[in-house]
């Protein structure tokens, strides 16, 4: 029993030191060093660039039937929203007493639109669908938004280059602005 | 008012337990005068237990010490409890506000504090809870909640208020947690965000700090560097206790003034980086759209902003004397000076500021007020320290116009009626 518990002892005292490198140096020695495969599996960051989108694609095609499976129970067959939001349309609206704010009229960047299908939806269970199935659903929505043809393919290097019509829509905050 | 039982007297307990009955108030003895106020024909419940008889509740013990292992509020206070609205498509992601009509003081009590959640409110054991920081530092770490409670700790006392609350189109609604109830406060137990920045040793050219929840939203938001740099905390205690899971226990961002989307609940990431996320919560969501189409970005900051919680929309006053009391904030620091109106805004006195006034936190005020019965309006003001003053609906509007959903402080003014009934002064046209 005692012999247990000192080997295990030893055993914590060994790995201690193995990582004591990452902790020695910092001002209250607390926390330990991430390793990169840690960062890897929890950093799923996509920049509005696309730079950090991961490898793999999916097609408008593959998109279309995903979204009928995945997506269209909340956001209607065609994007045209439900309980969840509309995702499709209002392009021109902007500037009108009734902006209709979707992905196609409103979002900036198209990275974003992976990002966030990937960390967030479908609602019921986020971080579900792979990274092909992600690709395929942000072609399928952009397409349905007349920004990318219905033959396309999406990956990080499409992606990246779609222009969202709004991308130049966005202004600084110019706060206080009132009274 | 719900409270006004309080001021309640009687003259004749006996008499009152013939009225409980049922019977018409007859006679002198019915005349039960309370504030200026005729009870009389109001029978009168328990009325066994109004002077001169002894209260019931003093001829037995009450329940024993340890009853109750985590205390619950007075039964009779169950009606005060959370408001939300009852016809969501789904309460995944939704919203309920504090019942801030019915609040005391300047603290929101931790079962009432208001809610905004975007992919429920997830159970997490502290145990299995990690706190990774990484990107633009010098060495990425993985901190346990047993290693980021042993860091020095500080409490402070801060508002967080949802961006939208209310949107520039909901101003219409009956009471005061309706319409702004989407703000509370708690004194607030954590470490500097700066600490923990400082343990990692951030490389030059970090200037945002991406802050992600482990929710099913796994909700992210950019933080300017500077503000983590300033008054940024990482917190895990609220009011006394642990935070409540919808406050994002174990661990949240808390970010004084900046809107509550922003102060990351359940924080189990923060991604060091040179430039903001973009993410879909900080640009399709969470900008401002202005009338000419474009939408203002990264508008962090709640800016000044009052309402009078009492009296307010759904409550009743009497004549004579009623005390004014609201609540005021504002995220560029300490409130200086509410004003209020009872003439609808043709003049203004200045409202007592309960001390101690901190910054980017409630601030309660009082003015006290004899309604002499005549229909009018009531309306507050603040002023914070950067000398900027709360804007009506209508100047904003002029600015804004109404589809910008997010960081409307405008004044809400309070009708009030010959009969006494209080109701929101903004009317859809």
């Amino acid at each position: 029993m005692h012999t247990s518990r000192l080997s295990t002892l030893a055993l914590a005292i060994g790995t201690l030191c193995l990582v004591s490198g990452a902790f020695a140096q910092t001002k209250y020695g607390l926390g330990r060093k991430a390793t990169d495969q840690e960062i890897a599996g929890w950093n799923i960051d996509v920049d509005r660039d696309g730079k950090s989108l991961p490898a793999g694609q999916g097609s408008v095609k593959q998109g279309a039937e995903l979204f009928a499976n995945q997506c269209a129970a909340c956001h209607g067959d065609k994007g045209e929203g439900g309980i969840g939001d509309r995702l499709v349309g209002g392009q021109g609206t902007l500037a009108t007493p009734k902006p209709i704010k979707t992905v196609g009229s409103f979002w900036p960047y198209a990275p974003t639109l992976f990002d966030y299908i990937r960390r967030a939806m479908p609602l019921n269970a986020p971080e579900s669908l792979t990274n092909d199935e992600v690709y395929a659903l942000s072609g399928y929505i952009l397409n349905m938004n007349g920004i990318v043809p219905a033959d396309a393919t999406m990956d990080a290097k499409s992606l990246s280059a779609v222009k969202m019509p709004n991308r130049d829509g966005f202004v600084e905050d110019p706060r206080p602005d009132v009274p | 008012m719900k409270r006004g039982s309080r001021a309640e007297t009687a003259k004749s307990s006996t008499r009152r337990q013939f009225l409980a009955a049922g019977s018409l108030a007859v006679g002198g003895a019915a005349a039960l005068v309370a504030s200026g106020e005729v009870l009389a024909a109001k029978p009168v419940a328990g009325a066994e237990n109004l002077p001169p008889n002894v209260p019931e509740w003093m001829k037995a013990p009450g329940a024993d010490v340890g009853s109750e292992p985590y205390g619950q509020p007075s039964k009779f206070e169950k009606a005060i409890v959370r408001n939300m609205r009852k016809d969501a498509k789904q309460y995944t992601s939704f919203w309920s506000g504090s019942p801030l009509e019915d609040l005391e003081g300047t603290i929101t009590p931790n079962g009432l504090f208001y809610e905004r959640h975007h992919g429920g409110i997830p159970e997490i054991d502290p145990a299995q809870h990690r706190l990774m920081v990484h990107g633009l530092v010098e060495t990425p770490m993985v901190f346990t909640m047993e290693d980021v409670r042993r860091f020095p700790a500080q409490s402070r006392t801060h508002f967080i208020e949802c961006a939208g609350n209310p949107p520039f189109t909901r101003i219409y609604a009956d009471k005061a947690s309706s319409l702004v109830g989407l703000v509370s406060c708690a004194e607030w137990v954590g470490v500097p965000l700066k600490t923990v920045l400082e343990q990692v040793s951030i490389k030059p050219g970090a200037k945002w700090v991406i802050a992600e929840g482990a929710d099913a939203a796994a909700l992210t938001r950019s933080i300017p560097i500077e503000k983590c740099l300033d008054d940024a905390m990482l917190v895990y205690g609220q009011n006394g206790e642990a935070l409540r899971p919808a406050q994002g226990y174990p661990l949240r961002v808390l970010l004084p003034g900046f809107e509550g989307n922003m102060n990351v609940k359940w924080v189990r990431r923060l991604h060091v980086t040179a430039e903001p996320a973009y993410s879909r919560e900080e640009t399709s969501k969470y900008t401002d759209s202005m009338p000419d189409g474009t939408a203002r970005k990264f508008t962090f900051v709640m800016e000044c902003k009052s309402i009078i919680t009492r009296p307010s929309g759904t409550q009743k006053i009497k004549q004579g004397f009623n005390e004014i009391s609201g609540l005021a904030w504002t995220g560029r620091g300490k409130i200086v000076k509410v004003d209020v109106s009872t003439d609808g805004g043709k003049s203004w006195q200045e409202a007592k500021l309960q001390e101690p006034v901190l910054t980017r936190a409630l601030t309660r005020f009082r003015l006290p007020w004899t309604w002499d019965g005549t229909p009018t309006t009531i309306v507050s003001r603040a002023t914070d320290e950067t000398g900027y003053v709360q804007p009506s609906f209508e100047e904003l509007k002029a600015v804004r116009g109404v589809n910008g959903v997010y960081h409307n402080n405008a004044m809400q003014p309070w009708k009030i009626a010959e009969s006494g009934e209080v109701s929101n002064a903004h009317v859809k046209a």
